[in-house]
């Protein structure tokens, strides 16, 4: 399978992008870098729904150049916004269904499948005005794998949820990374959700891609701290390594 | 009695229909990405608001009358004239309630905002199918806010409909018409009955719009 090159250079307002990034075909990469720095401007590039000149293709299929600009509707990508972004006047199933039904692919994520990964089966018939901020991110997720995406997007998906929630969803998360067949890039700033979800990470500042994308998969624990090294090695523990 | 309540509900429900239909892409449009020059239409179609119903009533009556370049253009399909015709009263209405269509849809889509529309294109609905899928049912309060509101004003339309329609019995009179020609022949028991249908109406028609705002506002907490 072939890799996600891609290259996006223009203004918005007063901020301007220059990235060109390479990512693996399978795995998490995490996107990272300080507020502001054009993270999910980049992101939304790559799903079509910004429109800054450059260069992207996905597994060897052009979806922007100097001619083409692929709609955002043709892409298949997922995307889970930051804050859910349920559609409202839809049920849980509703939203669940709203891309299943429309996407062209065949089905390779399944129904009942997503729903158990996610732990969704009680909330199908709820409304998104009735469920938790975990459940709803739940549920978006949920609905961008369902859309049988060949890229999945993350843009902080936990970053609008209190302390208890983010607990709540991260084994969800993890146990996605595990069994994710598809390449997924997620925006995040927090080390501690890096280091838990991602395999590799992508530092983007000012515009540009500073750094990376850098495997994770064998961290080296020199020039980390001991709060760090602690986190790593009980999180290693925890997934049933020896440290 | 009954002919001219039947021309009056006639006359709203068909300016309604089409009003919605019609003041659906222009709000959209309206709704979307700002510009200076999107206000100029936002204020063009907000003028009947302001305008003397007598202005309004004049210019339309030049519009649809027999020489006019509108005229023209309706010739060849076999259409001289639409002054003093049911045709040109539903015209005159949609132009007159034009703003209280627009306006309510307008700020229903401005509510919603861009992103579930971008939602929607992320799993794979097209334009077309993202605003009926999406963008509708979740404005459909702004709709149902333009439809009463349009409905009522039209029934409570006196200026426009009295010149452009004549008030022809059976044809384009219509109840605030019949109203005024009962009080100036003294037929006060008449205009008593119809007058007390139109306020008990428009209270009706004002109470659903405020449990309609009031519902809401609900569904926002």
């Amino acid at each position: 399978m072939k890799r996600i090159c891609g290259r996006f250079a223009g203004a918005l307002g007063g901020f301007s992008l220059n990235a060109a990034f390479v990512l693996e075909p399978t795995g998490i990469t995490a996107l990272s870098g300080p507020s502001g720095s054009g993270k999910t401007t980049l992101l939304r590039c790559i799903a079509g729904l910004t429109r800054l000149s450059g260069e992207l293709s996905v597994g060897g299929e052009v979806w922007q150049d100097a001619r083409t600009f692929m709609p955002p509707h043709r892409r298949p990508v997922g995307v889970v916004f930051q804050d859910a972004s349920l559609l409202a006047h839809l049920s849980v199933r509703g939203n669940l269904e709203f891309g299943a039904k429309r996407t062209p692919a065949k089905p390779v994520i399944g129904f009942d499948d997503t729903i158990d990964l996610l732990g969704l089966a009680s909330l199908l018939s709820r409304t998104p005005a009735h469920l938790s901020g975990g459940e709803r991110q739940r549920v978006a997720l949920a609905r961008a794998l369902l859309s049988q995406p060949r890229l999945l997007l993350m843009d902080e998906p936990l970053s609008s949820l209190d302390a208890g929630a983010k607990a709540e969803i991260l084994p969800y998360l993890e146990r996605l990374h595990r069994s994710l067949a598809i390449p997924a890039l997620y925006i995040s700033h927090d080390p501690g959700e890096i280091a838990r979800l991602a395999d590799r990470v992508l530092y983007i500042e000012q515009g540009a891609i500073t750094a990376g994308p850098r495997d994770l998969a064998s961290p080296t624990l020199e020039g980390l701290d001991a709060a760090e090294r602690d986190r790593l090695a009980l999180a290693a523990l925890r997934a049933g390594l020896q440290p | 009695m009954n002919e001219v309540v039947w021309t009056t509900l006639r006359l709203a429900s068909l300016t309604t229909l089409l009003l919605l239909v019609l003041a659906t892409p222009i709000a959209w449009w309206l709704a979307g990405r700002r510009a200076w020059w999107k206000e100029v239409i936002a204020a063009v179609t907000t003028l009947p608001i302001i305008l003397p119903p007598s202005v309004l009533g004049f210019y339309l009556l030049i519009a649809i009358a027999p020489q006019s370049p509108l005229m023209g253009v309706l010739h060849p399909f076999g259409v001289r004239t639409l002054a003093f015709t049911f045709e040109g009263l539903v015209i005159g209405s949609m132009v007159y309630s034009l703003p209280f269509a627009v306006q309510p849809i307008r700020s229903a889509f401005e509510a919603m905002g861009p992103r579930p529309m971008e939602v929607a294109a992320t799993l794979r609905a097209p334009p077309l199918d993202a605003f009926f899928s999406v963008a509708l049912p979740l404005s459909r309060r702004g709709f149902l806010t333009a439809a009463i509101l349009v409905f009522a004003h039209t029934i409570g339309e006196f200026g426009v409909v009295l010149m452009i329609g004549g008030g022809i019995p059976g044809k384009t009179e219509v109840i605030s018409v019949r109203i005024y020609e009962l009080v100036e022949s003294l037929q006060y028991g008449d205009a008593h009955r119809l007058a007390a249908g139109v306020v008990v109406f428009s209270f009706l028609a004002l109470l659903g719009l405020l449990l309609v705002a009031r519902r809401t506002d609900e569904a926002v907490k």
